[in-house]
């Protein structure tokens, strides 16, 4: 893939990226739709010719090249003895229209779903492999507008908006050069009027385009008001503010009823205006055809088509004007989606090192704030935000097990986060090392799968409980999966479920409380037996019961990682081989759960809160 | 990461697929529009009106032809312009009138629709309000929120745009059929011959297209929660290293949205196309037969050019009216869920004549309301919940004085929030009473209550706004002064400074701009300002750390001191000092007592207890 890096200083230059392929689709359907222009120019001659026969008139209607193949057609009489031959013919064009209409829809849609497909693949891979940074950085809401509706619209531009203009284009350009077949001087009557109805119509949807983003907005907070309503059920309740939420509501509901409803007035007016302009179009058309039939510089024939060619612009012009006024949020789309094709992803250096992950660990000299990324991270919800660490050097003997314990914003998910390159740890800001190889040199990817990493908030995929244990490890078997959910404790509550570990889980299945799912993650994590294990205060919404229970069953188990646990609670740490008690960055005390009493420090500090009961 | 819009995305798509299970299509009498009548009745004048206007409009529209068909048999043919004038005129009147005709149709139109939505989601707000939690219980809120933001406005539309649309198009097709008639029947009896066969094709098509869309619907909400995903699953998926398998899986289902949609346009060019071609087969026999009695003199070419145009003109009002027509039966299943959500009753009322001393819920009577003491008592109480099938409470008794401190412990699921939810009376016991200061709670209003109950959540929920606004929601009229003394008291003051603008400062959707553990302290705030006099803690400091939470215990205690509290927490550190604790499992209280009591008992607590504490000597 070696497209990934690729950067997109233009907007065409990334639309053109996400054409591959859908090109030459657009292109035929484009051919066919000019097929389809043309023959759709047929009818009104053939109506034409076929009138002029009756009054008797001839006068050079038919193309040489039919007078010339059959002879007979230019015979007044043959034609008036064999009318079902015209109605056959048209018939026969209808039915070579209609193919062709179907083709150019069909390859139409085949271009499309093909750009929307590629459009959507590299979206989704390149997010994949952003860093994490840029996650925490952007909304997710935002993002995922930015992927679907902003998507919708790129698609919709090039599909609909940009193949209907070229087909209206290819429109008028026939019925004008057919109009002016039958006379100039009217025809550039009738096509003086399309410039006003395009510019019109231009201005009014550019200017309402507005309207309907500020309309769009209010939607968005009375939907927001409602939503906050009805998750904040209890509380509206408990306080008793169901009066003032509904005044909240009430009010804006009002304001974007009365939004729109000036909107749909605007509206009213633009389409009754429209009505009169194209009918005085057509009546200017329809007086002026009258008078060169009446004078005999048209035929009866000529005046039928001439208007039927008239009214099958009307339409498509007074459409140009919108398509036109609605081109510019396909740019503003295309911009918000280059926004995120143009974010780096995540990189390995040139030339990894393959080393054992089965070797001491050691976090030497490591100073890190959040001013190291590139923007603050402010909206960021992680547990530690404003988690700053200051010169941390510590070292974890293979197949030992460390304790750390620190309260919210010490900084100790970020030590983490920093050693499985979640963030990424500049040079001169200290250095990460596994058997004495710095982690930036170690492959992502190797890093990654080597460290298990469960977090303190982890997240289900929308599969069943046994694909989500087994998500990380390839084919991984039954055997293995209940293996690993019963030391997490989970296997009796799966079991539990009527579908037991076929439950379908994450945003389309079963809720889990926050206790299950970190219990999920920690049998996630066992799963792939890696050689490095870190618990990021994973056993936080797990009662102390189950908590106690996990932590026996990990110490059976006789692996042999080396094992990182970061807790609130003392129990969760006080067996570890060392323990380091972490404040506002920096490391204040560390040692054996033994040692620690002794100091009589914030480690004790912390114990004897959480045991005081005990005391009493 | 913003925790907020996730849940609102998870509750879409959950809503979604709730939808599909109920997507089947139902008529009801009358495409439902009895059961609409209450809200339309405000509006009948408009849309009467609009649906005379409408016609009229529509058929004027029909009669343009007739004008190329007039200038055709009388100028053209006689060769005598003296009526061109008068002939301009008319037309120029007639599309003028025809256009203010239709400005106003459509501002009617426009205005009862957005009317009807507007007045349909108000109602359906107001009355969420007042129903009973055994309601939010049962439906998730993603669905509730389909049924007020969305349901609304597709009920708008069918009691405006779709009878304006069959208003039309029936007007448009019938005037022209009518025309034709009386023109020339015979020649009109081969165009309507068509008619049938078109329906029969369009509502063929119609349907397989129906059925093909929903599939694509569901498609796409599988694609954006895909991408809902791999965004709000990033951590996880880089943590275990998973991103190929995530791609490859949403490669998968970005190939079956491309072989849909394919699929799809696949049988609406067809459509499109067999309409097209409906319209040339229409025109290709007027022109045969029509052409034929044209040339013996019957009929006149300025007559056989009108028939031609309405020939040609005819499929577009059926294709319109057979695809309105799927839509009002598409919105039927939204209006029989809208009206019963309407219709559905609170399972926790107040009684007439206690609504009559102290007011209903949007117009409270405080001038009547006593003040609330503080004693609770639970008599006798017998609890089901509504959805469930066993007692979760049975013959249960609990005096709590004032000032006292209850504290419920248990594992997680046990049923602990029971008690809490039927003090706050968000659910009614099955039988028995709860006496507040001696009197059932039955006979005061709820709104009274509420007013006088502290709650802090599990999962602390703000409102989006400033955090002045979110800390006054108990009391509306707190002073700058207060707020600070109730931030002091659980020991938030660090999370103001850290905002930009103190108090001024916005805590974004949900509160999403503070953590988890800052809403929390704020929540807590939030609740003493409201002063209550029972004071119920849920959870609340499950997820602070043990200095913040030491903090806020010493909080705990000072203002706990002459209220009535309830506490429900997993750290037994928390309640030690509580002067009841009840102890719950399977949803049932199997210990009771205070804290040394439980511990001699050696029972379920002290089992709890010692395995929390005894490892750590």
């Amino acid at each position: 893939m070696k497209d990934k890096n690729k950067k997109f200083p233009t907007r065409t230059s990334m639309v053109l990226y996400f054409l591959k392929g859908a090109k030459g689709y657009f292109m035929l359907s484009i051919l066919f739709a000019f097929i389809v222009a043309l023959l759709d120019m047929i009818n009104p001659k053939i109506i034409q010719y076929t009138v002029d026969h009756f009054i008797g008139e001839t006068k050079g209607n038919l193309p040489a090249i039919l007078r010339n193949v059959f002879p007979a057609l230019a015979e007044k009489d043959y034609v008036r003895e064999h009318l079902y031959l015209v109605a056959l013919a048209v018939v026969i064009i209808a039915a070579v229209g209609a193919v062709s209409r179907y083709l150019s829809k069909y390859y139409n849609a085949k271009g499309a779903e093909t750009l929307i497909k590629r459009t959507r693949d590299k979206l989704f891979t390149h997010i994949d492999h952003l860093p994490f940074e840029w996650h925490s950085e952007n909304r997710t809401g935002d993002i995922i507008q930015r992927c679907t509706s902003d998507v919708e619209m790129v698609k919709q531009f090039l599909s609909v908006q940009l193949t209907s203009l070229v087909r209206v284009v290819i429109l008028v350009v026939l019925a004008i050069y057919f109009m002016m077949g039958i006379n100039i001087r009217i025809t550039l009557i009738a096509a003086a009027f399309f410039p006003v109805v395009v510019a019109y119509s231009f201005v009014f949807h550019s200017k309402i385009g507005k309207a309907f983003l500020k309309a769009d907005t209010e939607e968005g907070k009375l939907s927001a008001i409602a939503q906050e309503n009805l998750t904040g059920v209890r509380v509206v309740r408990a306080f008793g503010r169901e009066k003032y939420e509904r005044e909240r509501f009430e009010k804006q509901n009002t304001n974007y009823t009365r939004l729109w409803t000036r909107l749909m007035k605007l509206l009213a007016v633009f389409w009754a205006t429209g009505d009169v302009i194209t009918g005085t179009q057509v009546l200017t058309v329809m007086v002026l055809c009258t008078v060169s039939a009446v004078n005999g510089d048209i035929s009866v024939g000529q005046f039928i088509a001439f208007i039927s060619y008239n009214s099958m612009l009307v339409w498509p012009i007074r459409m140009v004007g919108r398509i036109i006024a609605e081109l510019s949020k396909a740019g503003v789309s295309i911009d918000r989606i280059s926004y995120i094709m143009n974010s780096e992803e995540e990189k390995d250096v040139q030339d990894t090192i393959d080393t054992s992950m089965d070797q001491d660990i050691e976090f030497s000299h490591v100073s890190f704030s959040y001013k190291n990324l590139e923007s603050d991270s402010s909206v960021s919800d992680d547990d530690d935000t404003p988690g700053v660490l200051h010169d941390v050097s510590f070292r974890i003997k293979a197949h030992s097990t460390l304790g750390i314990l620190g309260s919210t914003g010490s900084g100790k998910s970020t030590l983490m986060y920093l050693l499985d390159r979640l963030y990424s740890l500049p040079e001169e800001n200290g250095k990460i090392t596994i058997g004495g190889v710095s982690i930036q040199n170690i492959k992502l990817e190797t890093l990654r799968k080597n460290i298990g990493l469960v977090l303190q908030e982890p997240y289900l995929f929308s599969r069943t409980l046994s694909e989500n244990i087994g998500i990380a490890k390839d084919e991984a078997d039954m055997t293995a999966i209940r293996d690993a959910a019963r030391i997490a404790a989970l296997d009796e509550s799966v079991m539990e479920f009527s579908k037991g570990y076929d439950t379908y889980v994450g945003e389309r299945g079963v809720t889990l409380s926050g206790g299950q799912k970190q219990r999920a993650a920690i049998a996630q994590m066992l799963v792939t037996e890696p050689p490095i294990m870190v618990f990021d205060d994973s056993l936080s919404a797990v009662d102390t019961e189950t908590d106690a229970r996990i932590r026996t069953a990990l110490n059976r188990m006789d692996s042999e990682s080396t094992v990182i646990l970061i807790a609130h609670r003392i129990t969760t740490l006080m067996h570890a081989d060392h323990i380091i008690v972490l404040d506002k960055g920096r490391i204040v005390e560390e040692g054996t759960h033994d040692e620690l009493l002794e100091k009589n420090g914030m480690y004790k500090k912390i114990y004897d809160i959480q045991t005081q009961g005990k005391e009493d | 990461m913003d925790e907020n819009n996730t849940t609102m995305i998870e509750e879409t798509t959950k809503n979604k697929s709730t939808e599909k299970d109920k997507d089947k299509t139902t008529i009801l009498p009358f495409f439902g529009f009895p059961r609409l009548f209450p809200y339309m009745k405000k509006y009948r004048g408009k849309i009467i009106f609009m649906i005379i206007l409408g016609g009229v409009v529509s058929f004027i529209d029909t009669l343009y032809p007739m004008f190329s068909r007039y200038a055709l048999n009388n100028f053209v043919a006689e060769k005598d312009l003296s009526k061109l004038q008068i002939f301009i005129i008319t037309y120029v009147a007639l599309l003028v009138i025809q256009s203010i005709m239709s400005f106003v149709t459509i501002y009617f139109c426009s205005q009862v629709e957005l009317f009807m939505n507007k007045d349909l989601r108000s109602a359906a707000f107001n009355h969420l309000q007042e129903l009973s939690f055994s309601y939010f219980n049962q439906n998730n809120v993603g669905y509730i929120h389909a049924r007020v933001m969305s349901d609304s406005g597709k009920i708008g539309a069918l009691t405006s745009w779709h009878i304006m649309d069959m208003v039309w198009n029936g007007t448009y097709l019938i005037g022209m059929l009518i025309l034709m008639l009386v023109i020339n029947w015979k020649l009109a009896l081969y165009v309507l011959i068509l008619v049938p066969i078109a329906i029969v094709i369009i509502t063929f098509f119609q349907k397989k297209l129906i059925g093909i869309n929903r599939k694509i619907r569901e498609i796409n909400s599988m694609i954006t929660s895909d991408f809902n995903e791999g965004i709000t699953g990033a951590k996880s998926i880089k943590t275990l290293a998973v991103e190929e398998k995530m791609e490859d899986d949403f490669e998968k289902d970005t190939m079956k949205m491309k072989r849909t949609a394919v699929h799809s346009m696949h049988y609406s060019a067809l459509f499109t196309s067999l309409v097209t071609m409906m319209s040339s087969i229409a025109l290709s026999l007027v022109l045969w037969r029509g052409g034929i009695i044209t040339m013996h003199g019957v009929m006149e070419i300025g007559t056989l050019s009108v028939f031609l145009t309405y020939a040609i003109n005819m499929m577009e009002p059926i294709q319109n009216l057979i695809g309105t027509l799927s839509e009002i039966i598409a919105v039927q299943v939204n209006v029989e869920r809208l009206v019963n959500l309407l219709e559905t009753e609170s399972d926790v009322s107040d009684t007439p004549e206690v609504i009559e001393k102290y007011g209903d819920t949007f117009n409270p009577k405080k001038e009547n309301w006593e003040d609330l003491y503080g004693d609770v008592k639970f008599s006798d109480v017998t609890f089901r919940y509504p959805d469930g099938d066993e007692d979760v409470l049975e013959h249960f008794n609990l005096d709590v004085p004032k000032g006292t401190s209850v504290a419920i412990v248990g594992e997680t699921g046990a049923g602990k929030s029971t008690l809490v939810n039927l003090i706050c009376r968000f659910f009614t016991p099955t039988s028995g009473q709860i006496l507040i200061d001696g009197r059932d709670a039955r006979e005061r209003s709820q709104g009274w209550l509420h007013n006088n109950i502290g709650y802090v959540l599990q999962t602390p929920h703000l409102f989006s706004g400033t955090v002045r606004e979110n800390l006054r929601y108990g009391k509306p009229d707190a002073t700058d002064e207060e707020i600070m003394e109730a931030i002091k008291m659980v020991a938030a003051e660090g999370v103001i400074e850290k905002m930009p603008d103190g108090l001024n400062s916005d805590v974004g959707e949900g509160g999403d701009m503070l953590s988890t553990g800052e809403k929390q302290l704020l929540s807590f705030a939030r609740a003493l300002l409201s002063d209550p006099r029972i004071l119920i803690l849920d959870e609340a400091t499950a997820s602070i750390d043990t200095v913040t939470e030491k903090a806020i215990q010493n909080a705990i205690k000072v203002i706990t001191k002459d209220r009535t509290s309830f506490v429900i927490a997993h750290r037994l550190s928390t309640i030690v000092d509580s002067d009841v604790i009840l102890v719950v499992s399977d949803g049932k209280i199997i210990e009771r007592g205070n804290h040394s009591e439980l511990m001699e008992k050696q029972g379920h607590y002290y089992d709890l207890f010692t395995r929390q504490y005894v490892e750590s000597v």
